[in-house]
This record gives structure tokens, sequence and C-alpha cells, in this order.
């Protein structure tokens, strides 16, 4: 007996087919079998109403930490898992700088496996560039593919040595995957707290320039450039990043680039008053690079929108400013902060969010899913575009409550997150 | 009472004080800031009834108050001074505009000790209010006078006030 | 009746967010309390019966110190705890540190803390009054204040007047603390030393930037000199010590070229050879020394006002944070 869902009378968009309509979505034995305006669903379809409602492809975060294993009291893949799948999100990429670091294909086998036994979104592995994630040699880059990594990445630390980075854009072409740079020069930002400007002055807080992610940007660029690699940049977050991306692109270098919710919409004011729930890395830079990461949000200069995930106890991001981690959590806020403060302000449309959100992101890392077309993935994304609600950490499916959009009023926030057909997350 | 009163109540406070005084070491010390005026007004009668110049000094106990959280701090502290003599075995006149609660002479006793050790000290108060919450009582009182419920002695001095006089006053309304 | 002040509030974390009003409020209530310190007997009982902690997470022997004497000649009980023989060495955080004393029932901490923005974070979270005695680069306001004292009692007055911060601008709460309270009671304000100790920023702070201390010494009326911590030489920051004497060290040959005389203060403890040489220290025109008797007299107005401060803001404290 074929199991059979039936989304009935949403707006669908579909910027992988171009579809921007009032249709229905067939799925049938977690295989999208159709979209049309006047389906005949099985007898035994579960039929659910999607008036009002908006149905996209699933969306997916390339960049999330799921702190399993290692940091179970922060998330776990389970909890992370959850929690994007409360977020609207089908598949996530989980980050290897766990403890230990998911550098071989045992520890990638054991991602995917709890990825497959939490059973909401799917978790997509991703492996160490190097050994130990201490920068020095590569990893089993291969079997690691084998096992299911979808990427690789040191990502937590950036590859210092640009011989290193130079053979894994080289080496990973075998593979077909990308290499994800968390682009930081930390002889410039190693010490820094935030970033380097008149209010870390102001606080006596010591600085991250531009300068440290621009160098490595732009160094990253010229070796996949070199390589013919795939080079996949982090969380860019400066004005001359954004630019330089933009200028690999028109040469026909082989980038993709991610910008984060929180440096398309705060800036470094938000650590006034030392609030460690602002504080990440790359950290809130000013308002003319939030614009310039804006711009290149719209111009598809920065092809995906992933939110850096990052949990952390309460008790860790309740000290002081330099004591605290790096990092908030993002899955649960992505969708209300991307609509209220990027759709809604006019930077991109609907059609644009989805793709930087669904199709994008899976172009990039190669995933399934990203599409409603026929034989897809059953990986869905509904949402309510005009429910208001006020973000509470009481309401967090994850683990950790380190957000700095407590507080904040949105409009808009997933209803259903469907992945295989299976609905995994309701309101 | 007008400045005529308050002049023979202070003229005759004056002759008290040298009436009492045990002779030599006679040292005044007003409490601020009217204290202290009244204090001075003491000295000049002194020096014309007995052609003697008292020494006078000012004694602020802000720092010596019991009720710091409940009146909040005071942002200027007055200063204390004594007479160039010191207070050392002298005989020390405290002087006050009005004693109500006597928790103020309780302050000014304190700092008096901590500055030195006079050899007796007497308390001379303009106006006597009662409502005593210590047992703290002027040797030598111009004037004694019942105050009810809502009402309040007001001590005006040329110096701060414009004017010599002693006003009850009712709450809420003003002269 | 109550005359009306200038409130402080709760904690005193720093003079950034203080008024002229607030500032000058507790300048004028420190004049009274020197004399104290010059009485036969130095204590009177204000603060008797408060419980005060001194809790030093870094060490420092001046401004504890100068906090204990405040806090003795102000008959408060004070107990000093200092990182090396505390449980915050065994891994009990800050938080922790402070509800244990909030268990102690204390009534005000004094806190030094390596780490800008630890004053705020405690003053947020116990009723108690907090003075922050310097968190990292942030603030050292006490100090500010001190310095603030001393130059209007040398000259009189602050507003109009121009005053260079010579040193490592970039670590020093000492200088924020100095240009936000000089900034804001009117002066003109510079800051001068190698550019690798400015802030990348700091002319946006609303101060002149000088990189040679020949044209701060040329420029301002009153010269506050940082000391240079012997980590920055190991830092890198400057290549030798004799070097950074060499081109920013206040000599009185460099004094002696000024076309007026500069009222010189130091913020201690100095390096005398470093970036002030011994003649300038001892010289007529330095305060240093008055700088240190001010110092207690600031304290007391301080730990005065606080204390008599504001019962409502420490109870709203206790109801956001309490647990």
């Amino acid at each position: 007996m074929s199991e059979a869902l039936w989304l009935h009378g949403g707006r669908v968009i579909d910027p992988s087919q171009g579809v921007d309509a009032t249709i229905d979505v067939l799925i049938v034995d977690g295989l999208v079998v159709t979209l049309g305006g006047d389906l005949r669903p099985p007898e035994t379809a579960r039929t659910v109403d999607c008036s009002g409602l908006i149905i996209t492809p699933g969306l997916i975060d390339v960049h999330v930490h799921m702190r399993e294993p290692g940091e179970e009291h922060k998330e776990t893949i389970a909890t992370g898992a959850a929690a994007a799948a409360a977020g609207g999100f089908t598949g996530v990429c989980a980050m290897p700088n766990t403890n230990p670091p998911v550098d071989d294909p045992a520890a990638v086998g054991f991602v995917a496996a709890q990825g497959r036994r939490a059973g909401a979104a799917r978790v997509y592995p991703v492996g160490c560039i190097s050994v130990g994630r201490a920068g020095e040699r590569l990893a089993l880059v291969g079997e690691m593919v084998d096992a299911g990594a979808v990427a690789i990445t040191d990502d937590g630390s950036p590859v210092m040595d640009s011989g290193l980075m130079r053979l894994a854009l080289e080496y990973s072409q075998s593979f077909g995957i990308p290499v994800a740079d968390h682009p930081e020069d930390l002889g410039l930002s190693a010490s820094g707290q935030m970033n380097e400007g008149l209010i870390s002055g102001r606080l006596g807080l010591s600085g991250k320039p531009n300068a440290a992610e621009d160098i490595h940007i732009v160094r990253d660029l010229l070796l996949a450039e070199l390589t013919g690699g795939h080079i996949h940049l982090q969380h860019v977050s400066t004005r001359f990043g954004v630019e330089s991306i933009r200028q690999a692109k028109a040469r026909g270098v082989r980038v993709t680039a991610e910008a984060s919710p929180h440096h398309l919409v705060l800036t470094h004011e938000a650590v006034k008053g030392y609030l460690t729930d602002a504080k990440m890395n790359p950290p809130l830079r000013t308002s003319e690079d939030k614009e310039a990461v804006r711009d290149g949000l719209a111009d598809g200069t920065l092809d995906t929108i992933a939110t850096d995930h990052a949990p952390h106890h309460y008790d860790e991001k309740e000290t002081a400013f330099a004591d605290a981690p790096n990092g908030i959590v993002g899955l649960e806020t992505a969708v209300g902060v991307i609509l209220t403060k990027v759709v809604a302000e006019g930077v991109i449309d609907l059609q644009t969010m989805v793709e930087r959100m669904s199709c994008q992101p899976a172009r990039a890392f190669g995933l399934p899913g990203g599409s409603l077309a026929e034989g897809s993935p059953g990986d869905v994304t509904v949402f309510d575009p005009n429910v208001k609600w006020t973000v509470d950490p009481e309401d967090f499916v994850s683990k950790s409550r380190n957000s700095p959009f407590i507080g904040w009023e949105l409009t808009g926030r997933p209803c259903y997150t469907i992945v295989g057909g299976r609905i995994v997350f309701e309101v | 009472m007008g400045q005529a009163d308050v002049r023979s109540e202070i003229a005759r406070l004056a002759r008290e004080i040298v009436e009492r005084s045990e002779g030599a070491g006679l040292v005044l010390m007003g409490v601020h800031r009217r204290g202290t005026d009244i204090a001075g007004m003491l000295q000049d009668e002194i020096r014309a009834l007995a052609d003697i110049s008292i020494p006078t000094g000012s004694i602020d106990i802000t720092l010596y108050r019991d009720d710091l959280g409940a009146i909040g701090p005071r942002p200027v502290i007055g200063e204390t001074v004594l007479p160039s003599g010191g207070i050392d075995d002298q005989e020390v006149v405290l002087v006050d505009d009005v004693i109500y609660t006597g928790r103020t002479i309780r302050a000014a006793l304190n700092e008096l000790s901590d500055w030195g050790r006079p050899r007796r000290i007497r308390l001379c108060v303009l106006v006597d209010r009662g409502g005593r919450e210590l047992p703290v009582q002027p040797d030598m009182i111009g004037k004694k006078v019942d105050v009810l419920e809502g009402q309040y002695i007001e001590v005006l001095v040329e110096d701060l006030d414009g004017r010599l006089a002693v006003d009850l006053i009712q709450v809420g309304s003003h002269s | 009746m109550s005359l009306p002040t200038a409130s402080l509030g709760k904690d005193l974390v720093g003079l950034e967010d203080l008024s002229a009003e607030q500032i000058l409020a507790i300048l004028d209530t420190a004049e009274p309390f020197k004399e104290i310190s010059e009485r036969r007997i130095k204590k009177v009982p204000v603060l008797r019966g408060k419980t005060i902690v001194n809790l030093f997470f870094e060490a420092s022997t001046r401004t504890r110190i100068s906090f204990e004497f405040a806090e003795k000649r102000l008959s408060a009980d004070s107990v000093n705890i200092s990182a090396a023989v505390s449980s915050v060495s065994k891994g009990e955080t800050l938080v922790d540190t402070a509800r244990n004393l909030e268990a102690m029932r204390i009534d005000m901490v004094v806190m030094r803390h390596g780490a800008s923005g630890a004053a705020q974070f405690l003053a947020d979270r116990i009723p108690s009054n907090v003075v922050n005695a310097g968190d990292g680069r942030h603030e050292h306001p006490t100090q500010g204040l001190l310095d603030l004292l001393t130059i209007r009692d040398h000259v009189g007055k602050i507003d109009g007047l121009k005053v260079c911060i010579i040193g490592d601008i970039l670590h020093s709460r000492v200088a924020r603390s100095n240009i936000y309270g000089l900034l804001t009671l009117g002066a003109e304000v510079a800051v001068c030393g190698p550019p690798t100790l400015l802030p990348l920023c700091a002319d946006e702070f609303g101060v002149e930037v000088f990189t040679r201390v020949e044209e701060a010494i040329e420029w301002a009326e009153v010269l506050n000199v940082l000391r240079l911590q012997l980590e920055r030489m190991e830092g890198g920051y400057v290549p030798s010590l004799r070097e950074y004497n060499r081109i920013w060290g206040v000599t009185n040959e460099r004094l002696a070229a000024a076309k007026r005389d500069l009222l010189i203060l130091h913020p201690g403890p100095m390096n005398r050879g470093v970036e002030i040489d011994s003649d300038v220290a001892d010289g007529e025109h330095s305060v240093i020394l008055d700088q240190v008797t001010n110092g207690v007299a600031v304290r007391m107005a301080v730990l005065y006002l606080l204390a008599g401060g504001q019962p409502e803001s420490a109870e709203a404290a206790k109801q956001g944070h309490g647990a």
C-alpha cells in the first residue's frame, strides 16, 4: 500500500521549474509525483490544507553545528535535526568540528546514522579537510565521501596553510565535492572578540578587522582559480569579500558562498552592552558591510543563506564577553528573520529567497532536493507568510538558547516540514 | 518669632552661657548650617556683653548620620572647622537651631569625640520643639514650642535666608 | 528634606554614560572627603555596618589599597578576595562567584577583572552596588575621576583645557575613562602613542591623534602619561623599551621646547626612564602624588554616593536576575 500526501490549495514557489502558482502537490512513496491545478489524489492520501500558505522545495542549510559527538550538552544530532525541521529545513549539512572531529569514514558514518535515526531533517555529514582539523595533512577525503560526506571543511578554523588548501581544492575534484572554508587570517584576528572598529575601541574589546577575512577570501579565490576546484566560502561578512567573489564569478572561478541571516540583518552595534549572544565569528560588522552582504545576496554573488547554527549551553554564554564562545543558534529563526527583515524590506523577493535557501544550497553541495520536479524527493517546506510571532527561546526545539533575535517580532513561520513525503514537523 | 524676639532670645542665651561657664576654655561649636549662624550670633552677643571673644567652630554631621540609606546622600558635605586651639580639654557649647528627635545631637557628640576630648559639652538650642527619640536634653533653650502634627519649625537666618525669624509652618501652606 | 542630587544609580561601571552633572557631583563630594584623611582620627562612621568586598581578579596593589583606605575611613567592613587564593582559580565562573557573595549578604562589590565588560556583567546580575576598579581594556572610572579632580585642583577648570594622553591607548582602560570624562566636562582631548598602540578608529572617539610626542607637547596643557606594560614589548607592539623612551618618552628636553608649562599626570606605577623620565616625574609640574591622595577621596565619594543610592534599582536587578 503506497503512502500519499496531497498538499492542497497553497501557492507553490519552485524556482527550479519557474513555478509560482496556486496548485497542488502530490507526493507518493516519498517522491514528488506531480504538481497540478486539478489533481485527483488517491483515496488513501492524507490531505493537508495549504490555503493561504506557501509551498516550496524543502529548505536546506549547508552550515549547521550539531555538536555531536562530544558536546551533547549543547546539541545532539537528534535535537539539531528536530530544530532544523521546526525551522522549515528538510536537510542540513553537519559541520565536522566536533570532538573528536569528523575526519575519517567511521565518524562520517556515525553522523549519517545518527541523522537517519533522528527521523527529522536529513543530516548530510561534512568531513574535515585535514586530519584532526590540525591544518597539516589531508584527511581521508575519498573514503569519507564514500561514507556519505557531501563536502569537506575545517570550519571553526580556517585552513591557514595555503599549500594545504591548494591540495584540498585539487584532490576534491575527483569526488565532485566543494571545499568549504571559514576564511580568516588568524594572524590578524586570533585574539579578536568582535569586529574591529569604533565600537570595539569603545568597549575595549580586541578586534577582528575585515582584512582578516578578506585576505583569505582572496587567497581562496586565487587557489580555486589556479586549481579549478570548487571553493565554498562560508558566512561572508565583508564588503570587500562580497566584491571579490563577484569579480571572481565574472572570471568564471568555481565559487559558491554563504550569507548568514545575522550578517544580513545585524551590525556590530548589537554587541553594545557586551551581549554575548551577538558574539560570533566572523563578527557582526558595520552597516556598510551589512548592505554589501544584502546586495550580494540579491544579485546572486552569495548563493546560499546558511545559518551557521552554533548552539552553546547557556552557562557558556553567561560570562564576560571575552570568555564567551562564538556562535548563535539560527535554524528556528531563519525563515522568520529572512521573511521579515530581508524579503519584506525589499532586498530579495520570495522566489529569490527560495533559490537561496533551497535550490542553490542543493546545487552547491550536490544534494538531492531543491526542486519539486517530478521524481524529486518529497522534501517540502510549507510556511505561513503572514503569521506574526515573537521569538521566545522557551519555544526552541534546539537544546540551546543563544540567539540575538530573542524578543523580535517576526512575520512568517514554517508550518509543515515534509521529508521524504513524511511530515516531520507541523505547528 | 520675629527678628526682635529672636535677638532677645539669643542675648538671653549668651548671658546664660557666660554665667554657667567655668571660666577659661569656653568654645562654641555650631551645627552646620543654621547652628553655625546662631553660634556666630552668640559669639557677637558675648563679645558685646563681656568683651571676650569666644573661639567658635562649625561641625558638619552629615557623615555621622544614622539615616544615609533613607535620605540619600548629600552631594555637598559641609566642612567641619575647629577653632584654632582645638577642643581638647575645652568647655564646648554645642549650638543648634532646633532640637527635635535628638539624632543630630547624637551624631554631633560622636563626631566631637573623634575630634578630641572636651572637658565638658553643653547643648544650647534656639528652639526645642519636643519629639525626642533619644535621651538627649539641651542645657540651654531659647524657646519651647509645641508642634502639632502637620506643622514644622523653620529657623531663618540672615546669611542664608535674608531675614532672622522662627516660623511655625503648616504643611501644605507656605509663608 | 533632601537636597537634589545627581544620582549615580546602583553602580559605577564607567564614565562613558555619566552626565557632566553626575561627574561633577562626584568631584564636589570628593572635596570634603580629602579633609578627613588629614584628621587625627581618619575615620567617619557613614558606612558603618556596610559590607564591601574587594574582588580582584587581577593583581593590583595601588588601586586595591586606595579602595581599602577609602572603605576604612568611611567605617565600612571590607574583605579582600584576590584571584590567586579564590575559588576562581579552581574554575568557578564569575556568575557563581557573584551569587556566592550575594548569598553572604554583602552591600557592595569593588571589582577588578581582566575582561572588558565584566563589571557591567556583574552589575546586571546582583542587587549589590558594583564599583568597577578596572575591567579589561574598558574603563577604570575611579582613576578617571581622580585624574579629573587632580587637574581641576591644579588648573581650576577642565572645560576648554587641552589634555593629551600619551602611551598605550589601545590596551588602556585609564585612557578610555579619561577620554570619556574629559570630553563630557568639555576638555579638548588628544591621544599620542605609537600607531600600533592606538585603536583603529581613535579619531572617531572625538579626540586629536598624534603619533609624535613632540606634537602632543606642543599642543597640550596637560599630559597624562600612561604606563607602558612590559608585555607590549613582548607582544611586538614596540621593538624595545629603549626605543620607546627615545621616541615617545616624556623628557625634560621635550618639555623645555613647549611654549608653556605642562601639568604632568601618571596613573602609576611608573616605569622611570621608559614612558617618563625621573626628572619629569619628580619635577615641579608633576602632580603624580596628588593623584594618589585624591584617589582615596574620590573613592570615598563614590562609595558614599552609591551607598546612599537607589534601593529601587537594586531591587530591579534582583528581580531581573535573581536566582
